[in-house]
């Protein structure tokens, strides 16, 4: 219960931040940091235009995709409160209902029948599918170091004792960062804030969307984020008392934040043909980390 | 007793009674037969799924000995999936063969053929002679030949068939050496005896011969590379044969290969690990080229050979558990296998029957060549979408249900696990989910394709929705699929029976519901609800938000341009085809490209032909390169009488000279013996 509440408190400031940072960066005195928000609760007033070319499909995805993100968001836990559903295996639900609301969020942008627009369908199809990998292997290394395979139970043992653990919490963490940024489509995989349709992968699928619909997914973008926020946190957490951890949390995700904000600034997204090598990159970043649990637990030997 | 010589008989009076028939009729009295035949092997099916197991011995004849017939769980398990698709498929068959109603003849084969391979495909679950299991299994190879080649005055159907036959008879010849092996070292050609034979030998040879069985299966359940008559067949046959194909007669295979694991007794951990490298290969590989199909049904076929590897990782991580003596990874394997044996059934049956509505509208299986089918089909459109879903292993629906149980036995494998079984595992789980991401990409593609966005072509006028009645069996299917998404532990339990068999040499029995691992169910079937009601609340608070604002439609955005086409969507080829540069090394894809050139531009065209690596390297090379060297002999084929005449002659003196020569032939057959 502890965890959603916190997301949900930390996804209000965490796109503000990212874009404070980069509008300071760039020498702008830029929004204020609810201005994410505003938008959002703007857009939920606003009527919609629905492309003619549409269905049902079109209707209900971004409904879908953010009930699938609040989902996801149940079973992440906080330190050690368990979230609001914790069971064996739960991060494979958690991976799988992310999917479920990507499923939507594709056949959505198929649905408008546009000349463009599947150019990031079919971006986002391949990317995510890359990206699941390198998940699955991450949490199967932390469940093999922590012998158990749910979320919470894994988070709890982690204790980052030795040298090679803490090398192993930080490559967790660039992982677990890289793919909250493919999921939400940041840089370096992709720029929120390009100009040509050719060029974007999320941006160009939302197109068509207005109004409620936008404001939903932009909603569950915002929270999206912000629980892989949390997931990283938990990385580092373990069983500290809450007064440190709920302090620790929000640091993090400023910290986070005000990375993503530097990063935007100052890297130019890749291009498009080097995105793939560069996600299948990070699954062998994540067997570097199994291979290190092997050392620690001298499976080797 | 009688039930049995019941079940036997009724496809004979089918046969005697069908040809008689009007064309409606025949097809009535089909279903009619096939339900009642389905009723009575469902009443021990179900019987035996409750642990009651029947044991009939047919008297059988000199040649034969004994006929048992054993129902066991397993059996029951894969004869209710074969009913229920058999039967949806027959009443949905009743629709679709509404176009073909002048082929009388045709139609009366056609539905006796469909009679005998249910009997067929059922008594292979329940024979336990190999010698009557491999008649059983011929009669259905034959069955499945005439039922797949109804269309047969179009050229590729009647290949595919053949293609299909003679890898049928690849199995067969696998079977026969298998069955051989054990009847001439012990006698009988009774199961049990396989058991005791194999209990008694040792593990390399043990290991050969359910090596031989399996090879015979893989050929009916297609594992790479036994797959090539696969994106043929189903293609090919009708659309409800397609599903029950595809739903059933590959699963015969799986079948087998459960039913060896339990009658052989060999090194199980060896096993399990060629069993699960050849499945993720499968898995992997079916989904790479499902991708760059055009043909819906045969995407659909190359789907098939996924998800047979995604059964397969089951029953390896099971096998690999009971050798090492893990039962809850066992149980986790088994149980994940036998459920997702069903849901493949499920979804894949009720995919290829919507690819019938499509086909039966446009006329067509080119993807690309469709488009916007929701707003004629929207019934077609929802049903596809369900079971897109459901395959890619997406919760709610109960493709997740089975994927998760098969992630949950890998999990637990690699928690207990020594260095070399540990990279296994950590790559079959990274295989896995790679598999799960690679089924989103091709569903997606599929069902936006072909039925999102507005028409590629222009599709016949005829083209709207089909009628209620053949919609209903898919509604059946779709909401077995939503079942077990909604209630898994129900069907857990029906699987406590089947899966003990195989971890009895841990305990007797297990009821899988009090088992730990499966106590994870609980709370995803409560997600599924929550999902669901959150899904309602939102889409209600979406619809009260809207009814005082403004909702206006208007063009889809095309970045300004004022005068889009329908031909300048992304069409399928496109849309995979960052992926299909990626994978290159592994695909192969023919091109065929007429660039737009002069002053008042031609017409340019870009077209590709997917093409099977496997099937290039294993069929089509050796093929050619014996072409090539029987080629060498069309000589002697030269078409002149006298030189005929002349063979005869040689052949003749050559057996007249046999007993001249008798003396050496029975020194080298000595000579052979000593080796």
């Amino acid at each position: 219960m502890l965890s959603v509440l916190l997301i949900l408190v930390a996804s209000i400031f965490f796109t503000g931040i990212v874009i404070r940072t980069k509008s300071l960066a760039s020498g702008r005195k830029g929004p204020g940091i609810m201005q994410p928000v505003f938008d959002v609760i703007r857009l939920f007033r606003k009527g919609v235009v629905i492309s003619e070319t549409t269905s049902f499909v079109f209707q209900i995805a971004p409904t879908i995709y953010f009930a699938s993100v609040i989902m996801a968001m149940l079973v992440v836990p906080f330190g050690q409160s368990a979230g609001v559903l914790s069971f064996e295996g739960d991060f494979i639900f958690f991976a799988y209902v992310l999917a479920l609301g990507k499923f939507f969020n594709i056949i959505a942008v198929m649905d408008t029948g546009s000349s463009f627009e599947g150019m990031g369908a079919s971006r986002e199809a391949l990317y995510s599918m890359f990206a699941e990998p390198a998940f699955f292997i991450l949490m199967g290394s932390l469940a093999l170091l922590s012998g158990h395979t749910s979320f919470q139970e894994i988070f709890a043992a982690l204790h980052i004792g030795s040298q090679i653990s803490y090398a192993l919490a930080a490559l967790a963490t660039f992982v677990l960062l890289m793919i909250a940024m493919i999921e939400s489509s940041r840089m370096p995989i992709d720029d929120p804030k390009t100009h040509l349709e050719l060029t974007m992968i999320h941006e160009v699928m939302i197109l068509d969307n207005s109004g409620f619909d936008l404001g939903l997914i932009l909603t569950a973008g915002y929270l999206k984020f912000a629980m892989y926020g949390a997931l990283i946190v938990n990385l580092f957490i373990g069983v500290i008392p809450y007064q440190y951890s709920i302090t620790a949390f929000f640091a993090m995700q400023f910290l986070m934040a005000v990375t993503i904000g530097l990063i935007e600034s100052f890297m130019a997204r890749f291009r498009m043909s080097h995105n793939p090598q560069f996600i299948v990159a990070l699954t062998s970043v994540s067997l570097l980390i199994f291979f290190g649990v092997l050392l620690i637990l001298q499976k080797f030997m | 007793m009688n039930l049995v010589a019941a079940f036997v008989l009724l496809p004979f009076a089918g046969m005697l009674l069908i040809p008689f028939l009007k064309s409606n009729w025949k097809g009535i009295m089909t279903f009619v037969l096939l339900v009642i035949n389905a009723l009575l092997s469902g009443y021990f099916a179900i019987h035996s799924l409750q642990g009651e197991s029947f044991n009939f011995v047919l008297p059988g004849s000199y040649v034969t000995g004994e006929i048992p017939l054993r129902i066991d769980a397993l059996s029951g398990w894969f004869i209710l999936i074969i009913n229920m698709v058999f039967v949806t498929g027959g009443f949905y068959g009743l629709f679709y063969m509404k176009a073909y109603r002048e082929q009388h003849n045709n139609l009366s084969l056609h539905s006796i053929s469909l009679l005998i391979q249910h009997a067929a495909i059922v008594s292979v679950c329940a024979i336990q002679n190999s010698f009557v299991f491999l008649i059983a299994w011929e009669i259905l190879a034959l069955a499945s030949f005439v039922v797949i080649i109804f269309d047969h005055e179009h050229m590729a159907t009647i290949k595919a068939g053949i293609n299909y036959l003679i890898q049928a008879h690849f199995s067969v010849i696998f079977l026969m050496i298998g069955f051989l092996w054990v009847a001439n070292k012990t006698g009988s050609y009774d199961f049990e005896a396989i058991t005791t034979y194999t209990a008694s030998l040792p593990g390399p040879s043990s290991l050969l011969l359910f090596l031989t069985f399996f090879v015979a299966f893989a050929f009916k359940a297609g594992f790479v590379p036994f797959h090539t008559w696969l994106p043929y067949a189903h293609p090919a046959a009708p659309s409800h044969v397609s599903g029950m194909m595809s739903g059933v007669i590959i699963k015969i295979g799986i079948f087998g290969i459960m039913r060896m694991l339990l009658v052989i007794k060999t090194d199980l951990v060896t096993v399990g690990y060629i069993i699960l490298i050849v499945s993720m290969v499968s898995g992997l590989y079916g989904v790479m080229l499902a991708i760059i199909q055009h043909n819906l049904k045969k995407l659909l076929a190359y789907h098939s050979i996924e998800n047979i590897g995604i059964i397969g990782i089951g029953i390896g991580i099971g096998s690999i558990g009971i050798g090492n003596g893990n039962q809850v990874m066992a149980t986790l394997g088994f149980a994940g296998a036998l459920l997702h044996t069903l849901n493949h059934s499920l979804f894949k049956s009720l995919l290829f029957y919507t690819a019938g509505n499509v086909y039966q509208a446009t006329h067509t299986m080119d993807i690309e060549k469709l488009g916007g089918l929701v707003k004629r089909m929207p019934h077609t459109a929802v049903l596809f979408f369900i079971a897109a879903i459901a395959i890619c292993g997406i919760p709610p629906f109960n493709g997740f249900i089975s994927e998760f149980i098969i992630y949950t036995g890998l999990y637990n494998w690699l928690l207990d696990a020594t260095l070399l079984s540990l990279l296994v595992a950590i790559f079959s789980t990274a295989g896995l989910a790679l598999i799960g991401g690679l089924a989103m990409l091709c569903f997606t593609k599929a069902f936006g394709v072909v039925f999102l966005g507005t028409e590629r072509q222009k599709l016949p006028d005829t083209c709207h929705e089909v009628p209620f009645l053949q919609l209903l069996p898919m509604y059946a299917l779709a909401a077995v699929i939503l079942l077990i998404g909604l209630f898994p532990m129900e069907f857990i339990r029906l699987l406590s029976h089947p899966v003990s068999l195989f971890t009895a040499s841990f305990t007797t029995h297990v009821n899988l519901v009090n088992i730990n691992a499966f106590k994870a169910l609980q709370p995803i079937s409560l997600t599924a609800w929550i999902f669901i009601l959150l899904v309602i609340s939102i889409l209600l608070i979406r619809k009260f938000a809207l009814s005082h604002r403004k909702a206006e439609t208007g063009p889809t955005w095309g970045c300004g341009y004022a005068a889009p086409t329908s031909k300048q969507q992304y069409t399928a080829g496109s849309f995979v085809r960052t992926y299909s540069k990626l994978f290159a090394p592994f695909l192969l894809i023919g091109k065929h490209e007429e660039e737009i050139h002069g002053i008042f531009p031609s017409e340019g065209k870009y077209h590709t032909y997917p093409y099977d690596e496997v099937e290039k390297w294993l069929i089509d090379s050796p093929l050619k390169a014996n072409k090539s060297f029987m080629g060498r002999f069309t000589f002697l084929n030269n078409g002149k009488l006298q030189i005929y005449i002349l063979y005869g002659v040689i052949f003749i003196l050559a057996v007249l000279s046999i007993p001249i020569i008798y003396q050496n032939i029975t020194t080298f057959f000595e000579f052979l013996k000593q080796l």
